[in-house]
């Protein structure tokens, strides 16, 4: 059988574009269908607004690549509708194990909190997340939205303009000019539309090379991930053993700055690595095998007047910590209801800047966050190697040393604290994780949960106060969500968004984070907070 | 919010000195380095106060 990777899944066909007369103009152009791009048209169309994704391949991410999806993003993917296959078909684990050496130093459980409708992650290779993404564009067309992807349509060259964006595009059958009034860019890591306008794209690179192997066995391994810090197998490099579905395991080697790439990756050396590892005669299959340098880096800008640049075209984190993916979801979470309102004149077009403002804050978290990581596993001086193996051989002993051992952290969203569209703190010692900026935490109510009920518009939470059901400012729409403290059987919702207060009135953007919150609803001041979310204050 | 202590504190300076010496006796360059290490972080757990240990690595750094 075929690996869903090796298969076609949009393949090219000819487009009327491609015989007009002059250039078709559309709403909005995507390019690239990677994970990110696809998400950003799936938002969009789901809003009505036309959407064309060009990608110069026609099938899903070769290989896994990406592997542990966070919760935040599986929240967002239930808004873009394929967050169940996502859960239904990955591995959730809790457990953990580091070695040290030769020896097992602790394990750990992650003890999730409760009271979230998802998993605090789940591991899952990169090529079905795509394929969901994928079906849902089809389910999307079916159902008649305004959605389209064009495989192998690469694009060439770029043209911008104050108001549209031209674009040249390569096909199997000659190129044609094509125009848009927004153009996002989600053309991964080496972004050719980065190059094309000549932005710069600048960080860290880490000097190292990981081998990253995806091999099939029905080893009796259990679901839990396993990290090596200088095994015998691998001396003075790190390791990893994480599970995925279909007893496929993904397997990290640090290989260290000097070594001969294509020799590395070939099955003959690569198999004696991975037996050294697993076992002699521990019986496998290689499923993918690639080698990568790891960098840190970012844009200076992610918006460029029409261009917006989202995912890795913008930022690029090194592996751990998984933030490659899960960041660039939030990307778009963060951009597609902004350039609604702003498509609609419903919101100025400075609007769009607050998305480069707080995604870049969100970036620079998770190059922060992936660097220290990186650090750690990967020590570049003799005393950061010291100090790291002494606190790999406290931690064996005594627990306090185990915070300090970093082999990726978890990827959570990042709180726009400071951003222009949140209205000040109005809620006297409200929970911290609710105030202004703060993705909203789920909650379980008495039917479901509380995520659900947001997101795509403005809300307004009220819990156990008085408000309109509906606000309308300026052209923007505010709908009511009544709930009340009965409603919680866990009382999360109440610990998570009240605290000691008795009524709580939050104001919600459309990508379910919290613009404004008081004790109770003042129309003069939750009108500003509208006018402030959107750009106009 | 408090101060980390730059005068006198240890009772029995002699003593302590002697006794961080001794913890190091036959230990080659490698082994005393990753002693120091493991110090170093025992110490700043006891101490936990994170602005207290920035005020130490600042101390520590001479760099007044
Ligand atoms: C080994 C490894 C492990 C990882 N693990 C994780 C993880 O656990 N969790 C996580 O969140 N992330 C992880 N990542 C990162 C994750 O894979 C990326 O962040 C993610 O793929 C970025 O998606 P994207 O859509 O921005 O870019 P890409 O997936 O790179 O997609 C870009 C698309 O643009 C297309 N394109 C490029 N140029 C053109 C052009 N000129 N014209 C038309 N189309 C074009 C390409 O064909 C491609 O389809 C990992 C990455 C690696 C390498």
């Amino acid at each position: 059988m075929n690996k869903i990777f090796e298969v076609p899944l949009y393949a090219y066909e000819r487009s009327p574009d491609q015989d007009a007369s002059s250039p078709v103009r559309h709403k909005v152009i995507v390019i690239g269908a990677g994970p990110i791009g696809l998400a950003a048209a799936i938002d969009l169309a789901q809003q009505g607004i036309e959407v064309v994704v060009l990608d110069d391949n026609d099938k899903v991410s070769f290989g896994s690549r990406a592997v542990c999806y966070a919760k935040r993003p599986l929240e967002i993917l239930d808004r873009l509708g394929c967050g169940q296959p996502m859960v239904d078909k990955g591995v959730e684990w809790n457990l953990g194990k580091v070695f040290f050496d030769d020896r097992q130093v602790y394990d750990f459980n992650l003890l999730p909190e409760g009271g979230h409708q998802r998993p605090a992650f789940i591991n899952l290779q990169q090529y079905y997340f795509e394929e969901y993404l994928v079906n849902r564009v089809r389910e999307l067309q079916e159902a008649g939205a305004p959605i389209e992807i064009r495989g192998r349509n690469k694009v060439e060259a770029i043209g911008t303009h104050p108001d549209h964006v031209k674009l040249e595009v390569e096909t199997p059958e000659g190129s044609y000019t094509v125009e848009a009034d927004w153009l996002i860019a989600c053309d991964g890591a080496g972004s050719p539309v980065r190059s094309m306008l000549g932005l710069d794209f600048v960080g860290r690179v880490f000097e190292d090379n990981f081998l990253i192997a995806d091999v099939i066995m029905d080893a009796g391994f259990p679901t839990e991930r396993w990290f090596w810090f200088d095994p015998p197998f691998n001396r003075g490099q790190s390791a990893l053993l994480h599970k995925q579905p279909d007893n496929v395991w993904r397997i990290d080697l640090q290989l260290g700055w000097d070594i001969d790439k294509e020799r590395e990756k070939r099955p003959e050396n690569v198999i004696p690595r991975l037996k050294a590892m697993l076992g002699e005669d521990v019986q496998f299959e290689l499923e993918w095998v690639s080698i990568y340098t790891f960098q840190c880096r970012r844009m200076e800008k992610f918006r460029h007047g029409r261009v917006l640049f989202a995912g890795d075209a913008a930022h690029q984190v090194s592996p751990f910590g998984a933030r490659g993916a899960n960041s660039g979801l939030q990307d778009t979470d963060n951009l597609i209801w902004k350039l609604k309102l702003v498509m609609e004149g419903k919101a100025p077009e400075s609007l769009l800047d607050s998305y480069d403002m707080e995604r870049i804050h969100g970036a620079d978290e998770n190059i922060l966050n992936s660097s220290r990581s990186t650090d750690f596993i990967t020590p570049k001086s003799e005393m950061s190697r010291i100090l790291r193996d002494a606190v790999l051989d406290l931690s064996e002993q005594y627990e306090f040393a185990r915070p300090l051992v970093n082999s990726g952290r978890l990827s959570v969203p990042c709180t726009y604290d400071g951003s222009p569209l949140n209205s000040a703190d109005a809620l006297l010692d409200g929970p911290a994780r609710t105030r202004p900026g703060s993705p909203c935490p789920d909650a379980p109510l008495d039917e479901g949960f509380l995520l659900p009920k947001l997101g795509d518009r403005f809300i307004l939470l009220t819990i156990d106060a008085d408000a309109p059901d509906l606000i309308e400012e300026d052209g923007i729409e505010v709908t009511r969500l009544a709930l009340s403290v009965k409603d919680d059987p866990t009382l999360e919702l109440k610990r998570r968004y009240l605290g000691d207060n008795d009524s709580a009135v939050y104001l919600i953007r459309p990508d379910q984070h919290v613009a404004a919150r008081r004790p109770n609803y003042d129309e003069n001041q939750f009108r500003h907070a509208i006018r402030r979310a959107t750009g106009k204050e | 919010m408090s101060d980390l202590i730059l005068t006198p504190n240890i009772n029995g300076a002699d003593d302590f000195y002697a006794e961080l010496l001794a913890a190091h006796e036959g230990l080659d360059k490698a082994q005393s380095d990753a002693l120091n290490a493991r110090l170093v972080l025992v110490l700043a757990n006891q101490i936990g106060d994170r602005a207290i240990l920035t005020q130490a690595i600042q101390a520590a750094a001479l760099k007044e």
